[in-house]
């Protein structure tokens, strides 16, 4: 009964992953490729790994319904009223994807993977929680200083004018160069 | 369950993502096509650990670095696509190819 569950979930997965580069509006590629997030995150469930599979849900529902913004604003073609072609090279691409994937199945039908050692433990979230906080602390460093990283990275790239376009560079230019001259004495 | 279902759908959705990063012009598109990998990738560290490790929380700990991954790249991948928008008018990947070796 699960394999049969697995197997239709990963065949939504699939589908819905390819259906993402096959309409042309971009609403429907953002919230076919959510659809295959949640069917992978609805695998990672049937697996048992409940808080990772949640946690897709959460992060993947919230980060589509951003990024179908995104893709409003940077599209060429945002509500598929005009339909053109969005692609370059697209044989190149099909032959090495199809071979990557031929390569990939023959290596999963090939291995002998080895069988299952050990029993889950009874509470694997429990499990989850007290590793990141004891034997994988350094993971959890690690993380939490990439995504600070990325906070930082992001504001500074995305944000138009900072203090060093209007300083310059020693922070030492007075009057700053602003757009617009304005204030007093200036 | 047999761990052969679950990595061949992952081969499916990390292929499927390949031809999106590879083929598609538009820099969104793309981060979408390089998500859909590492889907395929999260996927197949999930099977790993429930059908070959269930006994260490190992596994898991690999699902969520496979999720921060995917966070961080996509924050980065916006910020970079609406810092080059900003200055160069770019949104195609055909435009920015300074890097090109």
């Amino acid at each position: 009964m699960e394999s049969v569950i697995g197997g239709v979930l990963g065949a939504v997965a699939v589908l819905a992953g390819a259906t993402v580069f096959v309409v042309n509006s971009m609403a429907r590629a953002t919230y076919s490729l959510l659809v295959s997030f949640l069917a992978v995150a609805a695998m990672l469930v049937l697996l048992g790994s409940t808080y990772v599979g949640f946690l897709t849900v959460v992060m993947m529902t919230v980060e589509m319904a951003i990024m179908g913004v995104f893709m409003l604003m940077y599209m060429m073609n945002p509500a598929g009223l005009m339909p053109m072609s969005m692609r370059h090279n697209t044989r190149g691409a099909l032959v090495l994807s199809v071979g990557t994937f031929l390569v990939l199945s023959v290596g999963v039908f090939a291995v002998p993977w080895p069988g299952r050692q050990g029993k889950p433990a009874r509470d694997v979230t429990y499990d989850l929680g007290t590793a990141l906080m004891g034997r994988h602390m350094l993971t959890m460093i690690v993380i939490g200083t990439a995504l600070l990283a990325t906070m930082v990275s992001g504001v500074m790239l995305t944000s138009a004018r900072g203090r060093y376009d209007r300083y310059g560079d020693e922070l030492d230019r007075r009057p700053p160069t602003d757009p617009v001259r304005g204030g007093v004495g200036r | 369950m047999n761990i052969e279902l679950f990595l061949l759908v992952a081969a499916g959705l990390f292929s499927v993502g390949m031809f999106g990063a590879l083929s598609q012009q538009s820099i969104v598109m793309l981060m979408m096509g390089l998500e859909l990998m590492a889907n395929g990738v999260l996927l197949a560290g999930g099977a790993f650990w429930r059908l070959v490790s269930p006994g260490s929380p190992d596994g898991q700990v690999l699902l969520l670095v496979v999720l921060v991954v995917m966070a961080v790249e996509m924050a980065m991948g916006f910020a970079v696509t609406s810092a080059i928008f900003r200055a160069r008018d770019v949104d195609l990947t055909d435009t920015a190819t300074d890097l090109k070796g």
